[in-house]
């Protein structure tokens, strides 16, 4: 119990880390803020409209398959651990999960979902 | 040799018994030698990789300030004290300042389980290596976070370029892992050290140990967004990245976890792969195991991180940037498959014990 116990000052440690440096920079540093400072960085021309608005994500389907993979972990992660206690029959089942698991790979890979478009 | 493996927690544990002062001490103790070890193997990692990046270019590298220029960081990190703190006004200035936060969090919380030697280690717990990766994971919210809430376009493609990258690496560095776990039988780091007695993983499980060992080791290279994966923050394309809206303190933290991280990968694959503080042993050599142990177990885990970190900066002046297309064909056409392949074939030779020192 204790080893999980010890994360609990290392999140306090974390928020000392950067409060305590923000909060040193604040009394050491100029605070000075203009019109022009503090606009939107875009490389000397000035911003044309916000950037929070609708783009279509590329990433989208990567994430998808993401999920199915890490989900996938998180059962493997078990069995990898009592494999040598479960015997043939772990690795048989084991073979059958990862198996349905290439199917999916393989299906998402015909359909052209894994190119860059 | 009998390793006795010594915990702050364990301390900690036994201190509770008499009262709860003994134990707050330990826990103390803990967290501000990891908070000192932080602040020193942050400075002394950008030295490091400015002296590196110069010499592989035939330069000098950092000179001027101190003898051969070991006290550049430490000017530096005064400048970025001193350095105004910029919070442009139309970003989102919670998330903009929270941002930072959450990255250093992800990269702390898991310098909480890393072994350093068999009696220095904070806390040990019983799921480390799920631990690692979920903790770990928790920068890539930060960076998400970071460039969202700039509002800038440079900031938003560099963060949607680093959540794409960091989840898709993830896969593969999972199933790599699932390697060794598969080998040491325990998701317990201090177990996987000890099961690697007779050697390190990376030999004793023929081709299956170097494979998975170089799939983590690109995986997480992806993972921490350094060269040649460095396209969420591009600066030749994207300014900086996520971070271009980011100056001074707050600045200096996405920073700071960017070569703790570097560290905190160097360390895991030294752990799984390499043995961690395991001094290289050859099963049943028992005069050469012994000459081996003359070195002290924490010079080990030094030696093995310190390398891998070498090669971290190697791969910086080596490799070329890839475009975001290669990037994705490598992880799910290439590692992918490969990790799966060699995930069914460490199974079978667990199996049917195919491996050295069974």
């Amino acid at each position: 119990m204790m080893d999980y116990f010890l994360v609990l000052p290392f999140i306090i440690l974390a928020g000392l880390f950067v409060f305590g440096g923000l909060a040193a920079s604040f009394l050491l540093a100029p605070n000075r803020p203009n019109a022009v400072k503090n606009a939107t960085y875009e490389c000397g021309e000035s911003t044309i409209g916000s950037s929070w608005v609708q783009f279509n994500v590329g990433y989208y389907l990567f994430a998808l398959l993401f999920l199915v993979f890490d989900v996938e972990a998180a059962f493997l992660y078990p069995w990898a651990v009592v494999f040598r206690d479960v015997g043939m029959a772990g690795l048989i089942e084991g073979l059958i999960f990862i198996f349905v698991l290439l199917i999916g790979l393989v299906y998402a890979w015909r359909k052209g979902a894994l190119e860059w478009v | 040799m009998n390793w006795e493996i010594k915990t702050v927690a364990m301390f900690a544990s036994e201190a509770l018994r008499e009262g709860y002062l003994g134990a707050a001490g330990y826990i103390i103790l803990g967290v501000v030698a990891i908070a000192g070890f932080l602040a020193v193997l942050g400075m002394v990692l950008i030295y490091a990789e400015r002296k590196v990046a110069g010499h592989f270019q035939c330069r000098l590298g950092p000179m001027r300030v101190g003898w051969h220029g070991v006290l550049q960081t430490v000017a530096d990190t005064i400048k970025l004290f001193l350095k105004e703190d910029i919070v442009p006004f139309q970003a989102d200035k919670v998330l903009h300042i929270l941002a930072p936060l959450f990255t250093l969090l992800g990269t702390l919380l898991v310098l909480a389980v890393v072994p350093f030697s068999p009696g220095m280690q904070v806390a040990d717990v019983n799921i480390g290596v799920v631990y690692v990766t979920a903790v770990g994971g928790f920068g890539v919210l930060g960076i998400l976070l970071g460039g969202w809430s700039s509002n800038n376009k440079w900031s938003l493609v560099g963060a949607m370029r680093a959540g794409a990258q960091i989840i898709s690496y993830e896969v593969s560095a999972t199933l790599a892992l699932l390697v060794v776990v598969l080998f040491s039988g325990s998701l317990k780091l201090s177990d996987i050290i000890l099961s690697q007695e007779q050697g390190w993983w990376i030999w004793r499980a023929p081709v299956v140990g170097l494979v998975g060992f170089v799939i983590f080791f690109i995986a997480s290279t992806a993972e921490i967004n350094r060269t040649p994966f460095d396209l969420p923050e591009g600066e030749s394309e994207l300014t900086a990245g996520f971070h271009t809206e980011y100056s001074g303190m707050r600045f200096a933290f996405f920073f700071l976890a960017e070569f703790i991280n570097m560290f905190i990968i160097s360390a895991i694959a030294a752990t799984l792969y390499l043995g961690g503080w395991m001094p290289f042993h050859i099963g049943g050599l028992d005069g050469f195991n012994a000459v081996m142990d003359l070195l002290p177990p924490g010079a080990w885990f030094a030696g093995k991180t310190s390398f891998l970190i070498f090669v971290l900066m190697w791969f910086r002046w080596t490799f070329p940037r890839l475009r975001v297309d290669q990037l994705m064909r490598l992880e799910w056409k290439i590692l992918l498959p490969i990790g799966f392949v060699n995930l069914i074939a460490a199974a079978f030779m667990v199996m049917f014990g195919w491996y050295y020192g069974n």
